[in-house]
């Protein structure tokens, strides 16, 4: 076989497949995960009966959704009522194409030449994320249009305010990192933290806490989970949805969960690095894989996301505009101008 | 066959997505539904920016989609999906009466465009892909890049534009604030 097709063909397809059955996987099991993190929280059980201690649960969920009957509610505009579901899921794992699960491997030895484990290290891959995952908010603001319900509408534009206001304090929170890194390469990101022997976090916890506070808001978690509060809004912007393209609705919900909390741990906590990179005492540490270290990062957030729903109740909609704008985006702005001070005195 | 996909294959690319440019252009004037509108604007503003990355023009791209798909396409929708339009007939296009102006405005910009290409041909060559992503001689990414430009060669002009922006932004919160002296006209001011 000729080295440009292997290359550019093969390798990529390869890698793409694995990254997509893994995370279709890790996220059918997020719903389970999260469905027995609350029930301990509430001191039940949770999902039991199907498998072994109920591990076989996501496996029957899906099956039920795939047999489910596919309703499209009368006078329902059905062509946007189709694309909405697909809006929404094809931007949540096209992220996935730039997030740098770990450093070029060879897998143990298995491979004879080190291969990155992700797909791509674009130039421009933040601001990739950013443009990627703001097209999802079309299949949220379409969906809830086009199934002719009013709560279905009310849930859509609710979100739509809230993903579009709190998008902006999440840009200048992101800003303070590249300020630190001086590159939009995630991977380029992740170096810098090795070479300034510093994990961004320290130096940038405002600029943390605001990122974390509005990757809740934009995934409509808890407690921004106003856009399909069912108190007021039955399911808020799915309420028509049924069967599989109700399910990309949910798996799209819980693969942006992994989309924020990926992010954080390459922005602020040094994606694949172990703790303290430059601790010499510490390198026994180094004997967990890179990738490793990369995943439990990314499940403690999603743990924190779990422990947020069972913990804090939702807010209300001026509360979560006032959040927002006069809250988040002042201090953003201020974390912004302090970290380019302190860049600036550092580096001279 | 294989040869000639290679060796054209960004032509072949350019057509297709300037096709599908023109296309959502088209769509966004014709559907009777302002959402289909919208979308079809959708699918315009990301064909642009792939026209933008095959010109190596990433960071164009990344802001096209950024700004024009993710924010103020979204607020379109949302002003469509506010506004009843369906009160609004069909046959009250009030459009009409500055249809002469409009059709003078095109042939101005369609003569504008051709005289620039005309030009561009005649001993202007487009600059090429490597004058995007290189920095005094220096190969950088598009992104620095662009920043340089910006914030050197057209400083003043960025930062007029910024004021005006500022300025358009004030006028709107302005318009929309509530005047507690005004209370009993709910509360709003007149523009």
């Amino acid at each position: 076989m000729d080295q440009p097709l292997y290359q550019f063909i093969v390798i990529p397809l390869v890698k793409i497949v694995v990254i997509l059955g893994v995370l279709s996987l890790i996220v059918a099991y997020l719903t389970f995960f999260e469905r027995k993190v609350l029930a301990y929280i509430q001191v039940r059980l949770g999902p039991n009966r199907v498998g072994p201690r109920g591990w076989l649960q996501p496996v029957a969920d899906a099956l039920k959704l795939l047999v489910k009957e596919d309703l499209v509610p009368g006078g329902a505009q059905k062509f946007v009522f189709m694309l909405a579901p697909a809006l929404i899921i094809v931007p949540a794992f096209l992220v996935f194409a730039v997030i740098p699960f770990g450093p070029a491997t060879r897998l143990f030895g298995l491979l004879p030449e080190a291969i990155p484990p992700y797909l791509t290290d674009v130039n421009i891959a933040l601001l990739f994320v950013l443009g990627i995952s703001s097209i999802g908010v079309y299949g949220i603001i379409l969906g809830g249009w086009a199934s002719n319900n009013k709560f279905s509408l009310m849930g859509a534009l609710r979100s739509g305010a809230q993903m579009i206001s709190y998008e902006v304090p999440m840009g200048f929170a992101i800003i303070s990192v590249l300020l630190m890194a001086g590159s939009l390469s995630l991977v380029k990101i992740v170096e810098a933290q090795q070479s300034s022997h510093l994990w961004f976090i320290f130096p940038g916890l405002l600029g943390f806490g605001i990122y974390f506070i509005c990757g809740v808001a934009e995934t409509n978690r808890n407690p921004f989970d106003l856009p399909e509060a069912e108190s007021e809004l039955v399911a808020g912007f799915h309420t028509e949805y049924s069967g599989m393209k109700f399910a990309f609705f949910f798996l799209a919900e819980y693969t942006n969960m992994l989309v924020v909390s990926s992010l954080a741990t390459v922005l602020f906590l040094g994606g694949w690095l172990r703790p303290f990179p430059n601790v010499a005492w510490l390198g026994f540490l180094g004997i967990v894989p890179p990738f490793v270290w990369f995943a439990l990062k990314v499940a403690g957030f999603i743990f924190v996301y779990l422990w947020f729903r069972g913990t804090f109740p939702r807010y209300r909609f001026d509360q979560l505009m006032h959040v927002g704008w006069k809250w988040l985006l002042p201090l953003s702005l201020a974390n912004v101008l302090l970290v380019g001070l302190i860049v600036l005195l550092v580096k001279g | 066959m294989m040869e000639f996909l290679t060796a054209h294959f960004a032509t072949i690319l350019f057509y297709i997505l300037a096709g599908l440019t023109v296309a959502g252009g088209i769509g966004v004037i014709s559907f009777k539904n302002p959402v289909h509108s919208a979308l079809s604007l959708l699918g315009t503003f990301l064909m642009v920016a792939a026209l933008f990355v095959l010109q190596h023009a990433e960071f164009l791209a990344a802001v096209q989609v950024l700004v024009y798909a993710g924010g103020i396409l979204v607020l379109f929708l949302f002003v469509i999906m506010l506004v009843n339009i369906k009160r609004m007939q069909p046959e009250q296009v009030f459009l009409s009466r500055v249809a002469p102006l409009a059709v003078a405005v095109g042939i101005t910009l369609g003569a504008i465009i051709a005289g620039l290409l005309l030009a561009g041909s005649l001993g202007h060559p487009a600059a090429a892909p490597a004058a995007l992503q290189s920095v005094q001689g220096q190969h950088v990414g598009n992104t620095e890049a662009v920043g340089w430009v910006l914030y050197t060669k057209y400083l003043v002009p960025f930062e007029i534009v910024s004021v005006v922006l500022l300025v358009a932004m004030v006028g709107a919160i302005i318009f929309g604030r509530k005047d507690p002296t005004l209370e009993g006209r709910g509360g709003r001011m007149e523009p």
